[in-house]
């Protein structure tokens, strides 16, 4: 039987690189200074499977590597070994090398072989050796059989006397016997002068003793290799008859193990030089295709919704009784099947939505190490707490919020949390908290970063958005107004750059990013006390609330969370700026309006601009009014994508299908806002109408 | 053709000996610790166990221990498949009543001819 095992790689990957977060995660809390068995237990136990599987599947230096971070984690397991920072530390190098080492080989990329090294030789360094002297079984072991010019065929004689317990161990004489007799002729004379009269007979005992007479090719070490297992519940001698074999024969006693006796397992393709197997990074992998686990109890949920789904089906079957004898006893069984159908569909969408939802933790478990890392080449003292870990997000929008999430926390604990000296001397605890958090609120996420450190000096960022001219020289800015100016390009109160943060690229960025994802970012702070920041995001990009209009004679969908408020539009207050572009006076600042009917060319449009409605969005950090002819109503909304089944078009992030059927487009907020700040003759529209 | 309960916590170990045993013809169930595998073993009877050592919650040495006071499993062939090829880790299964064990790395061959061993 010939079994391809690279079959099983995929698996080994996905459960090597969990069992190296759990590594990570279980040194991290070691590094907190509670030495806990359990701990270390399951740290030892990821790196044990993680070399298991990698010598079986094949892969060397994967198991070479783990040999050495196993045989600390054992001293340590076993309390010959002090958890001391410095092994802490190693060992997180490792994990890191490890996780390289591992996608190196999934992905047919190579790894710094150097850096693999250099740690290699710091956890030997740690085990006070040179290294090399202990090779490990990565390979199969080759002990066993004999040399091979043994070929001589010889009579054994064997002296079997099991103890009266081998049975309970789960072995059987007789299927030793039947294991020598594959080896050559084998003779059976069996000895019942022990055995008991009937009345004390125990069938549970073993009371017989066999003398086995072998003739085989094989040699002593293969017929001792049979009895491996049972060798310290019985006595056992192997003499060899004839022909005289060379100097070694005579009487053996197996109790002993002979030095490097190694169960003899040697198969095809396992031979003794390990380095000649061919490496399995040199054969390109598939990269990996993207999937999901998914817990048993919602694909559980979904069978039974489904259940719920055709039961409602048939009941509505039922009713098809042609229309001749259809009274009105049927239409009210018709509402009740169609409310039922309703709800049906609607926790069927919820059930379905779930799938793609995984517990935010995925994307929290990568802080401990980060602030670990971050304390200690900053010098803070920080306590980490995660809370909320559980709550689910759609994966689309978790692999998009880790960066700003990185982003965050380490202007958290760069430029929020002080350091030691400073904090004693303000009166604080010395080590600093930053608290992470996620919880549901609505149809939101909310994701809370909160640091109990310095906070944001608001004078310090007024006078630098001044000096920046971001801000005129005497306004007064409200304190939201004053945390909006963060977010700003460039903008900084860092005193000095670090390498960590300071730079001023990001928050930018960061409110960027969230908003691409239809989210948004607050900010609250009090000098001294500490800085939090929220983050809002939807639970998922496949669904959106959205506000419709009514755009001629065409109905268009806003992003409910893009609208600062709609309005009736005031004549007095359109101004047209060089004759083209018209601006809207909103109490005391003006916002360009885009004339949607030019836009997306369509027919109709009010006669005269106050007959519109003004609906003013946000996005990009700036504002734009829509004028469209009239709000209708709000509604979750399917996105469809146009990109996949037609083309991007500029101003249209997407489509969905209504009620009614009709098919109608949303708009993309950020390419609108943009297009606004475009000079009109720019504009995407062919047709740019005069000013009304 | 035999039931055989295959006891690892890694999924691709498990995924592997389970593979290779159905492929010889032989009907397997899978527990990823110890204590999952005592549970199921008590619920149908097996004719063979293969248990990994190092587990959570329960280790393979407790489950052989474990196995070995219930009545269907006092004589039940009960492999353990270790890396550890050190001699303490192979006493203390034996002591508990392993019929053998199978040192790691194997490939499915050899784990196909060792279980031949202990099948009636």
């Amino acid at each position: 039987m010939s079994i391809d095992i690279s079959q099983f790689h995929q698996t080994f990957f996905e459960e090597s690189l969990e069992g190296l977060d759990i590594m990570e995660s279980g040194l991290l809390s070691l590094d907190c200074g509670t030495v806990d068995t359990e701990t270390i237990n399951a740290i030892f136990r990821a790196a044990h499977s993680i070399k298991g599987g990698s010598a079986t599947f094949g892969f060397t230096q994967v198991a070479e590597f783990t040999h050495a971070m196993e045989t600390l984690l054992d001293e340590m397991r076993e309390g010959k070994r002090q958890v001391t920072q410095e092994s802490v530390e190693v060992l997180l190098r490792a994990v890191d090398c490890l996780r390289e080492m591992i996608a190196a080989q999934r992905d047919g990329g190579s790894m710094d072989e150097q850096l693999a090294a250099q740690v290699q030789g710091e956890m030997e360094a740690l085990l006070g050796k040179t290294g090399g002297d202990d090779p490990i079984d990565v390979s199969g072991n080759t002990s066993g059989t004999p040399a091979e010019a043994d070929k001589a065929c010889r009579t054994w004689l064997i002296d079997f006397r099991p103890h009266p317990d081998l049975l309970q161990t789960g072995n059987d004489p007789a299927l030793l016997f039947r294991e020598l007799a594959t080896m050559g002729d084998l003779e059976v004379e069996v000895d019942d002068a022990a055995l008991p009269p009937f009345p004390e007979f125990d069938a549970e005992q073993c009371h017989l003793k066999w003398r086995l007479k072998l003739t085989t090719t094989a040699g002593e070490d293969a017929i001792r290799e049979i009895f491996e297992w049972v060798e310290d519940v019985c006595d056992l001698e192997i003499t060899a008859l004839s022909p005289s074999p060379p100097a070694d024969a005579g009487p053996h006693e197996i109790r002993t193990d002979p030095p490097g006796q190694e169960p003899p397992f040697e198969g095809p393709g396992e031979g003794p030089g390990k380095a000649q197997r061919p490496p399995a990074a040199k054969k390109p992998r598939p990269t990996e295709s993207g999937s999901i686990r998914v817990s048993i109890d919602k694909i559980d949920h979904l069978i039974n919704m489904v259940g719920e789904l055709v039961i409602t089906q048939s009941m509505m079957g039922n009713l098809d009784g042609g229309f001749e004898d259809f009274d009105i006893n049927r239409l009210e069984q018709l509402r009740e099947g169609l409310a039922l159908l309703e709800r049906n569909t609607r926790e069927l969408q919820e059930s379905v939505m779930r799938i793609r939802m995984l517990p935010i933790s995925f994307v929290f478990s990568r802080f401990p190490r980060m602030v670990h890392d971050l304390s200690q080449k900053l010098g803070k003292k920080i306590n980490l707490v995660l809370s909320g870990e559980q709550t689910e997000l759609d994966k689309t929008v978790m692999e998009k919020i880790g960066d700003p999430l990185v982003h965050l926390i380490r202007n958290a604990i760069d430029h929020g949390i002080e350091p030691p000296e400073q904090r004693i001397a303000a009166g604080k605890p010395e080590t600093g908290t930053v608290h992470l958090n996620a919880y549901h609120k609505g149809g939101n996420i909310v994701i809370e970063i909160n640091d109990d450190g310095a906070g944001f000096n608001k004078e310090k960022i007024l006078a630098k958005a001044r000096e920046r001219g971001l801000v005129e020289k005497d306004a007064q800015l409200s304190d939201d107004r004053i945390y909006d100016l963060i977010f700003q390009p460039g903008f900084s109160t860092a005193d000095t750059v670090s390498d960590v943060s300071g730079r001023g690229v990001g928050m930018d960025v960061v409110r960027r990013n969230i908003r691409e994802l239809g989210g948004n970012i607050e900010i609250s702070s009090r000098e001294g006390e500490g800085t939090t920041f929220t983050i809002r995001l939807p639970l998922t990009l496949a669904i959106l609330d959205g506000q419709l209009v009514r755009i001629g004679s065409e109905t268009f969908i806003v992003p409910l969370v893009s609208i600062v408020e709609s309005l009736q539009i005031r004549a007095e207050n359109v101004n047209s700026i060089a004759g083209r572009t018209e601006v809207y006076k909103l109490r005391d600042e003006y916002i360009p309006v885009l004339r949607t009917h030019d836009i997306f060319q369509v027919e109709g449009g009010p006669a005269h601009i106050e007959d519109g409605l003004l609906v003013v969005i946000e996005g990009d950090g700036h504002k734009a009014g829509l004028l469209v002819d009239d709000l209708l109503g709000q509604q979750q909304v399917v996105i469809k994508s146009l990109e996949t089944n037609f083309q991007r078009v500029c101003g249209i992030s997407g489509a969905t299908i209504l009620g009614d059927g009709t098919v109608a487009l949303i708009l993309d907020v950020e390419g609108l806002v943009q297009l606004s700040r475009r000079p009109a003759d720019e504009g995407p529209g062919p047709r740019q109408r005069a000013v009304a | 053709m035999a039931s055989i309960l295959a006891v690892d916590d890694s999924a691709s170990m498990r995924q592997m000996v389970t593979f290779a045993l159905q492929k010889a013809g032989h009907e397997v169930v899978e527990a990823a610790d110890g204590e999952q595998a005592l549970a199921l073993a008590k619920t149908r009877k097996v004719n063979l166990v293969i248990t990994d050592v190092n587990m959570p919650k329960m280790d393979g040495i407790t489950l052989i221990r474990e196995l070995r006071t219930l009545p269907d499993y006092r004589f039940t062939p009960i492999l353990m498949l270790t890396t550890e090829s050190a001699p303490e880790k192979k006493q203390q299964g034996k002591a508990a009543g392993a019929t053998g064990w199978l040192v790691k790395p194997f490939n499915p061959d050899q784990l196909i001819a060792t279980i031949s061993k202990v099948l009636g």
